[in-house]
């Protein structure tokens, strides 16, 4: 029985649904050259969408539970929207000048916001796997968007196989779960879980689940897709998929494994310790061997994932602020670093190797500071955003007793800082193979709004507590 | 509303304003409004200091002591900024305060044709704020925050031409060998505060009987120490290092490296006087051990004896005024540690006038000399200088002790107090006092006949008729631009641009130095001669600084004021003591030798090779200290670099992690191949993986 209530509770993304159908329709009668029409109105939806989710109407849940809507849900969804929108803005000189300046880009983002929404409101497993997919079936086409390219088409292609794999694993374990426990709401499970029976069926369908959300995370060993995707979509769409997913995936993992599986917890919170360490170990090596400066992002959002679990190893709310806090910084974080490389390239010229940015201090020292402080925030040095995340989630492994773990970490991003500081090195360091000041660089909104995110890295650094206190009272601890 | 904390926290901003105005913005404010502000500065706060000696001295003020502003505060333990003030402090003050105003005039004159004019300024402002917040501090914090900033300028001041490696060197040693001294007095501030719990002087003075009776602490197993003496021998370590006392004096001569004003101001007159403070400030800790002062007495008749020896073979100007300061610090601390504080402080007072006339005077000598510091290529100067000459005498009969200067009855008065005293060590301390005065006699009247007395041994170039000329385009050439310094920052070769290499060589004859350099000497010439006769009653024997400073019953002091008759019969006495008498033989053995019959020092040096060699070699002690701790320090710093740092932490941590690092990335790199199936197969082997731990965990 549907009620006025649930619809008011699902408000943003029913509006989010219509206005994107719409939207949808309206590009079909839209000219090449009117494309910018389906970019403002894009960011228009976003900016609406996000308003409305600061709005309070309606209930903590809808549909019998299926849907939740809380503090957590609300806050990743506002940097959900945020992130997205920002990409819309660093992606459209960039797909304009390759021919790529197409509704789709647009309508299958929103899609995945879509999904990415619902997937962090869910209260069932249904929902959660909804949720996934929507957001899974777009990304793996959004990665296919220059379809001529065969290094995208590889791509996906590999993204598309290896995430089908790992959906079904998720799919596997949630039905091992459901035949443990006899419930897909994850409430119930929770309530179910610690007294079923099957335990061992239930530990089965854990340990499959975790790997189906390792997966989306790209921990290791399950990040084998990560790289390749990275380096063969489009940088636009991975900027896209290399960001606002994060947040998804840290709501997702709140969702199963606290809400669903909580009472069960140092079963799956072993495994992430183990995948973290991995994480951070593969990630942070292997990153100082690339020389392709989006692979060796993909490597970097590999070990800060590693990061990221560490804090969900910790079980505990203070455990999830510092995770989520920790998203959102990354999320922040990365869509500036796509951004750059977004902002540094141009038609025929894709920027996306280390030395490409050799001597880019001569030919554009704004930019140069701009991708300095973003570098200096994924190292983590502070006083910048990137800092006070690691410092979280360390504080949180160590709370939750797990001292070698955080000293794996702290050693692991002191192995991380290298690579990062090799590409300011690179750009203060080295001269540039052609000395010219740079050709002027992409649209005035972009420059600005980039000038604004990579500085912002260093406001929230120097001012986190507003930041971490949101994060924080949406888990319900008390400041 | 002007209230006494009012004029107190004035007195000590004016120069920090100063210091800022010529540091920060001496560019824009220029040569002129850099000296400007900065003397102004210093003036107002002089004339605030006089006003606040003179409330004290007269009853208008009581004792001033007030916390300004809490830094923080953390448990028991609260840190303030705040200000007492008592008749030894405001006689701190003026001393610091006319000095430093006296130094600034002249270094108008000295530093004229100096590129770091500005600079010069802000530091000695800077020197004479820190040291104003070190005298008038009211708790042992604040005491040490002024002591590392007068440290600090001291250093700065003493590397001022830093381009010259000796100035960087004598800098160095400044520092390293402060950084014992101050080690020592941060353990006694720590000790302080163990035994207190408390940083703030009043009370800690209160209880000082109370909470340390009985107290002991074992530093080595078996040996129990007073805690009184424990911290007060502490504490002296530290002033040990700030007044350069034996073993820790080797910095002090060395220091002569820095400009010749701060030579007054740091290294004669303040700074190094600031120990001797420290410990008559602390006379409410020091009189609880016996041991603590027997061991500061004995420390400072060390350093009064045999530092004034080495300064007979001294041939540098400054080198020789510099180990005479090191000489009457000696004095000075003798009188601490016979629980003559007042003595001490009143020494210090005369000391700082007279020390300071005579550094000042050497500076006008070095500067007509054209930066010739050896005395060897000097004589004959006072028909060239008269003033710089009268000056010179009057604070040299003030140092050695001539009957009715102010010298005399400050050092008669220490000299008396040693005799009078029982304590442990006070017949040895009263050996090196006396013995003291004879050579403080010789090698003064030395440095004064070597200098403005017998044959010219400097040689003029040009021939008078041309000097004439060539001076007023020499003169306009210093006038009107620096040229000459520009390129070099470093006074002595600036010189060399107009012509004369070898030492003793002059390009025209020497002159007295500008009004701006003597009148400064004129100044403090008039305080070497009277402040003695005018002071010694009421601080030495008066109840002046009573409450400030502590003495048991039965100190020497008290003990001298049973004789005490007022100057004129102290002059009379003074007349038929010991101390004159041994003075006169110093001056007529400098007379004999220096005037008449200057083969006789030589062949002297060569009768007493050993000796002469010896004191030639300070001891060894700066050899013995560059061997064992400088090189020691280096090879020890080298092992570590080379066996711990380049073999270990290099190679083996650093290099060795590295490569490793990078084996494993290039066998990741393999694994990342690029084929489907290798990905598949990766995500179902961690599947596995992940099963069996929990198939294990499980069982």
């Amino acid at each position: 029985m549907i009620s006025l209530t649930d619809i008011l509770t699902l408000l943003p993304e029913s509006f989010l649904t219509v206005a994107i159908c719409a939207l949808l329709l309206l590009d079909l009668f839209l000219k090449p050259g009117q494309r910018s029409i389906t970019h403002y109105l894009a960011i228009a939806v976003l900016g609406v969408t996000g308003w409305l989710v600061l709005q309070h109407y309606g209930a903590p849940r809808a549909f019998g539970g299926m849907f939740v809507r809380d503090g957590i849900a609300d806050v990743l969804k506002v940097f959900l929207l945020l992130t997205t929108a920002l990409v819309f803005v660093y992606a459209r000189p960039y797909l304009r000048d390759r021919g790529l300046f197409v509704g789709e880009y647009y309508i299958l983002s929103l899609f995945a916001v879509l999904g990415m929404m619902l997937l962090v409101s869910a209260g069932s497993m249904v929902m959660i796997y909804l949720g996934l997919e929507l957001l899974a079936l777009s990304s793996y086409a959004l990665v296919a968007l220059n379809r001529d390219s065969p290094l995208s088409s590889e791509a996906a292609m590999k993204y598309f196989v290896l995430g089908a794999l790992a959906s079904g694993m998720l799919l596997y374990g949630m039905s091992m779960i459901y035949g443990a426990t006899g419930t897909l709401d994850l409430d119930k499970i929770h309530a179910a879980a610690a007294a079923t029976p099957q335990r061992g069926m239930l530990l089965f369908g854990v340990v499959f689940v975790v790997v189906g959300i390792a997966f989306k995370f790209g921990a290791a060993p399950f990040h084998m897709w990560l790289p390749d995707v990275y380096q063969g979509a489009p940088t636009a769409v991975t900027a896209f998929i290399g960001s606002a997913p994060k947040l998804a995936a840290f709501g997702m993992a709140y969702r199963m494994f606290e809400s669903g599986l909580g009472s069960v917890g140092p079963y799956w919170q072993q495994m992430l310790a183990v995948l973290a360490v991995m994480s951070l170990a593969i990630g942070n090596i292997a990153a100082i061997m690339q020389s392709n400066l989006k692979r060796m992002l993909a490597y970097s959002t590999i070990s800060h994932v590693g990061f990221l679990l560490l804090g969900l190893v910790n079980g505990q709310p203070a455990g999830y602020a510092a995770a989520m806090f920790y998203a959102i910084s990354y999320a922040l974080t990365a869509a500036a670093a796509f951004g750059m490389i977004l902002l540094l390239s141009r038609a025929g010229f894709e920027s996306e190797e280390i030395d490409d940015f050799k001597g880019l201090n001569q030919r554009a020292p704004w930019y140069a500071f701009l991708m300095a402080l973003v570098m200096f925030s994924l190292a983590g040095v502070p006083p910048l955003f990137g800092f006070f995340g690691k410092l979280l989630v360390l504080k949180a492994a160590v709370d939750a007793g797990a001292l070698w773990l955080a000293i794996v970490g702290a050693v692991f991003a002191i192995i991380g800082i290298y690579y990062y500081l090799r590409v300011v090195k690179v750009m203060y360091f080295d001269g540039a193979d052609d000395a010219s000041a740079l050709p002027p660089v992409a649209d005035a909104p972009v420059r600005t709004l980039i000038s604004i995110n990579a500085l912002a890295l260093l406001v929230l650094g120097l001012t986190w507590g507003p930041l971490y206190g949101w994060c924080a009272r949406a888990l319900g601890i008390a400041q | 509303m002007i209230t006494p904390k009012l004029i107190l926290l004035v007195t000590a901003l004016l120069p920090l304003f100063g210091a800022i105005v010529a540091g920060l913005f001496g560019k824009r404010v220029g040569r002129a409004g850099a000296h400007t502000v900065t003397i102004a500065g210093v003036l107002g706060s002089f004339l605030l200091s006089c006003y606040a000696l003179y409330q004290l001295a007269t009853g208008g003020w009581g004792v001033f002591n007030e916390n300004l502003y809490t830094w923080f505060e953390v448990g028991n333990l609260s840190a303030h900024v705040g200000f007492l003030v008592d008749r030894l402090t405001a006689v701190m003050m003026v001393v610091v305060t006319s000095v430093s105003l006296l130094v600034h005039v002249y270094t108008i004159g000295y530093m004229r044709d100096d590129p770091g004019y500005q600079r010069f300024f802000s530091y000695i402002s800077l020197f004479t704020f820190s040291m104003l917040m070190l005298v008038m501090s009211n708790n042992f914090m604040q005491l040490f925050f002024g002591w590392e900033a007068v440290g600090l300028v001291s250093y700065l001041l003493i590397g001022f031409w830093f381009k010259r490696p000796s100035a960087i060197f004598a800098n160095m040693k400044a520092f390293l060998v402060n950084r014992v001294g101050d080690f020592g007095f941060l353990l006694g501030i720590a000790a302080v505060l163990f035994w207190f719990g408390s940083l703030d002087y009043a009370t800690v003075f209160r209880s000082a009987d109370a909470t340390l009776a009985g107290k002991t602490l074992e530093i080595f197993a078996g040996h129990p120490w007073q805690a009184a003496t424990v911290i007060g021998v502490l504490l002296f370590i530290g002033a040990m290092g700030k007044s350069a006392q034996v073993p820790l004096h080797v910095w002090l001569p060395d220091s002569m490296e820095g400009p010749t004003p701060i030579s007054a101001l740091i290294h004669a007159a303040t700074m190094v006087t600031a120990g001797i403070f420290m410990v008559a400030r602390m006379s409410p800790l020091y009189e609880l051990s016996e041991t603590a002062l027997s061991f500061v007495m004995i420390i400072g008749a060390t350093t009064a004896l045999f530092t004034g020896l080495i300064g007979i073979v001294q041939n540098d100007i400054k080198r020789v005024v510099a180990y005479s300061t090191l000489s009457q610090l000696g004095y000075m601390t003798v009188a601490l540690g016979v629980s003559a504080y007042s003595a001490a402080i009143f020494h210090l007072m005369t000391h700082a006038f007279f020390k300071a006339l005579l550094f000042l005077g050497a500076g006008s000598v070095i500067i007509a000399m054209h930066h010739e510091q050896d005395m060897r290529h000097m004589g004959g100067l006072k028909k060239y200088m008269p003033i710089t000459f009268i000056t010179g005498w009057i604070g040299t009969l003030a140092l050695t002790g001539f009957p009715g200067f102010s010298g005399f009855f400050s050092k008669d008065a220490i000299i008396e107090a040693v005799h009078e005293s029982h304590r442990f060590g006070s017949g040895y301390a009263y050996f090196c006092v006396l013995t003291g005065v004879f050579v403080t006699a010789l090698y003064s009247f030395r440095l004064i006949y070597l200098t403005y007395h017998g044959k010219e041994r400097f040689v003029v170039e040009h021939a008078p008729q041309a000097h004439a000329a060539h001076h007023d385009a020499h003169a306009d050439k210093h006038g009107h631009d620096d040229h000459a310094y520009a390129g070099h920052g470093k006074n002595e070769h600036a010189h060399d641009d107009h012509g004369h290499h070898a030492p003793g060589h002059l390009e025209h004859a020497p002159h007295e130095s500008p009004w701006v350099v003597t009148l400064p000497l004129i100044l403090l010439a008039i305080p070497s001669v009277i402040i003695g006769w005018l002071t010694i009653g009421p601080m030495l024997f008066g109840d002046f600084f009573a409450g400030a400073i502590v003495v048991k019953e039965g100190g020497p002091l008290a003990e001298l004021a049973h004789h005490w008759h007022g100057p004129w019969a102290m002059l009379l006495h003074g007349l038929m003591a010991p101390p004159f008498w041994l003075a006169l033989a110093g001056f007529a053995v400098a007379t004999y030798v220096y005037m008449f019959n200057q083969s006789i020092a030589d062949r002297a040096a060569k009768m007493f090779a050993p000796l002469y060699r010896l004191l030639q070699n300070k001891y060894g002690i700066d050899d013995l200290y560059f061997a064992v701790f400088a090189r020691g320090g280096l090879k020890l710093g080298r092992g570590l670099w080379r066996g711990g740092d380049v073999a270990v932490i290099d190679d083996g941590l650093v290099n060795g992690s590295a490569a490793l690092v990078g084996r494993i990335a290039a066998s990741v790199r393999r694994v990342q191949s690029g084929f489907l199936y290798h990905y598949a197969f990766a995500m179902i082997l961690g599947l596995i993986v992940l099963l069996g731990g929990l198939w294990m965990a499980a069982r």
